[in-house]
């Protein structure tokens, strides 16, 4: 089973004396592009917490490339979800990127050329060579992003994972950065797992899906789990998808919109 | 206070400056604080720590002056109390997104709780005024030798420990979720680092006295920020400028018989409105 990347058996996950959500069960194949999708609290950042070894499993076990999670996994690149960084934040792009190399050990760094050629190949590969020596504070959210991209892959990780990489960005970046991630899934061999509050925007690009609601996970491909039938099972309450004349696909509940919007944002 | 003119001969000048022991001292001390400030200064502007800063040179005043009151030396109180407020603030933690307001809160209780008890050991000490003085303003052109020796053990502690701590702790302080998945303990480098800040403090007050470290600890390395994004360039350049503004600062000193401290927070406050001042007009 060595062609698995992410392995959840029985997993459940507690913050603050709260189950977020149980009995989780799924496996994730190399080279899959995964969204990880729910409405908000559900525990979506809470599962990639989970696979990052930052929140402990309460019951059952995580695997991310046969082995037990941990922290530092150099075959694991994170981007949290977050506000933008303090335009007042004087520290370059680039050192952000390196930091992601080694920034995690004590000592002085060294100038070495070994990490400044894997740096260098990272900016160029999210096309972020042009405002690569620029104060990170001074860039947009799509430059960030590209940044932040190039940081997670720098220990070349095999596994990136990415907490609404989308939110605050305009329908144009939206577009560049998860065509930027379609390429790096594709052409590198990463794995993928998108948290997204809406999944039009990567809807084609999803090998499948994973949703929480109500404290259960369910795993599939969209056209399975994106279903009316099994949301309502899921949320335990009425939830109905509808298809826009466009294609996009729409979650709603009962009262009040549920989840994702197309327009959302 | 020496009576003799500062001439255009640099050479001259400097043979006059370091004629005394006293300003032999004064010298030796004052680069030494200031090379461990500029480090620390760096760290501090960059995880927005300058009331962090401020408290604990501001915490040490009731330290000092209990110390006194209990007739144990001033230097154990000034330890005892930086390290205590370092570890209460560490302990409360800090969230950067929600821009400090627990950390920045917490501070200023603290603050205002340890200037009240300042007010009381002073009260119940009865002493002169002069005690209060020299703590606040310092005594640099009265350091003996034993002061330098214990100046320099803590400031090459405290720089081996920056050294040893600056990489994650720059993680942890601009990207500390990333850093945490990385493996980095951020409430550790938290803590450690304001610890490295309290021992600083603790033996700058002696040196430059309260009020002035705020300008060492703050003010160069605000500047080199302005200057320069890339860490080590900022760390080098925070302490040249915190040097050259202590040198240039005893000079005047020296050679004006005003007030040392005047000089150096007058320096550094001139330097960064000049910086700050060009880059607007540059941009």
């Amino acid at each position: 089973m060595s062609n698995l990347a992410v392995e959840l058996d029985h997993a459940s996950a507690r913050l603050g004396g709260k189950t977020v959500w149980r009995d989780a069960s799924l496996e994730i194949g190399e080279g899959e592009f995964v969204a990880i999708l729910g409405p908000n609290g559900a525990g979506k950042s809470t599962l990639l917490k989970a696979l990052l070894g930052v929140v402990p499993l309460s019951e059952g076990s995580a695997r991310v490339f046969g082995r037990t999670v941990r922290r530092g996994n150099d075959q694991v690149g994170y981007l949290p979800q977050r506000r933008r960084f303090d335009p007042d934040l004087r520290i370059r792009a680039l050192d952000l990127v390196r930091m992601g190399l080694d920034g995690d050990r004590f000592g002085v760094p060294l100038p070495s050329r070994a990490a400044r050629d894997k740096v260098k190949e990272m900016v160029e590969l999210v096309g972020a060579s042009a405002y690569a020596e620029r104060p990170i504070g001074e860039l947009s959210g799509g430059e960030q992003q590209r940044i932040l991209i190039a940081q997670a892959l720098v220990t070349g990780a095999r596994m990136l994972m990415l907490d609404e990489p989308l939110e605050s960005l305009d329908l144009t970046n939206q577009q560049a950065i998860s065509e930027l991630i379609r390429r790096i899934c594709q052409a590198q061999g990463v794995t993928v797992l998108l948290v997204a509050h809406d999944i039009n925007p990567i809807l084609p690009f999803v090998d499948r899906v994973v949703y929480i609601a109500g404290g259960n996970v369910l795993c599939g491909r969209p056209e399975e789990v994106i279903r009316t039938e099994t949301l309502t099972r899921l949320y335990g309450a009425p939830v109905e998808v509808l298809r826009t004349s466009d294609g996009r696909l729409v979650v709603v509940g009962q009262h009040e919109p549920v989840s994702y919007h197309a327009d959302h944002e | 206070m020496p009576q003799q003119r500062p001439s255009w001969d640099v050479v001259a000048d400097i043979q006059l400056l370091l004629q005394f022991h006293f300003m032999q001292n004064a010298f030796a001390a004052g680069t030494l604080v200031a090379l461990l400030a500029g480090v620390a200064g760096y760290f501090v502007v960059l995880r927005g720590q300058s009331f962090a800063a401020h408290m604990l040179s501001q915490v040490g005043f009731p330290g000092a002056a209990g110390a006194v009151l209990v007739h144990v030396s001033p230097v154990i109180g000034l330890v005892v109390f930086c390290l205590g407020a370092a570890l209460g603030i560490g302990w409360v933690g800090r969230d950067v997104d929600a821009g400090n307001r627990l950390e920045s809160a917490a501070i200023g209780s603290i603050l205002a709780f340890s200037l009240g008890l300042g007010l009381l050991f002073f009260r119940l000490y009865a002493g002169s005024a002069s005690g209060i003085y020299s703590f606040l303003f310092g005594t640099i052109l009265g350091i003996s030798d034993r002061d330098i020796l214990l100046t320099l053990v803590v400031a090459v502690l405290g720089l081996v420990a920056l050294l040893a701590i600056g990489r994650p702790l720059v993680f942890a302080s601009v990207d500390p979720d990333v850093a945490e998945a990385r493996g980095v303990q951020v409430r550790l480098m938290s803590i450690a680092f304001l610890v490295v800040i309290a021992l600083a403090v603790a033996i700058t007050v002696q040196i430059v006295g309260t009020l002035l470290i705020f300008a060492l600890l703050v003010a160069p390395a605000a500047s080199a920020l302005q200057l320069t994004s890339r860490p080590l360039r900022a760390v080098a350049l925070s302490v040249v400028l915190s040097i050259a503004f202590t040198w240039l600062g005893l000079s005047f000193a020296y050679f004006t018989d005003l007030p040392v401290g005047f000089f150096i927070t007058s320096l550094a406050f001139g330097a960064y409105v000049l910086i700050r001042w060009g880059k607007e007009a540059v941009a």
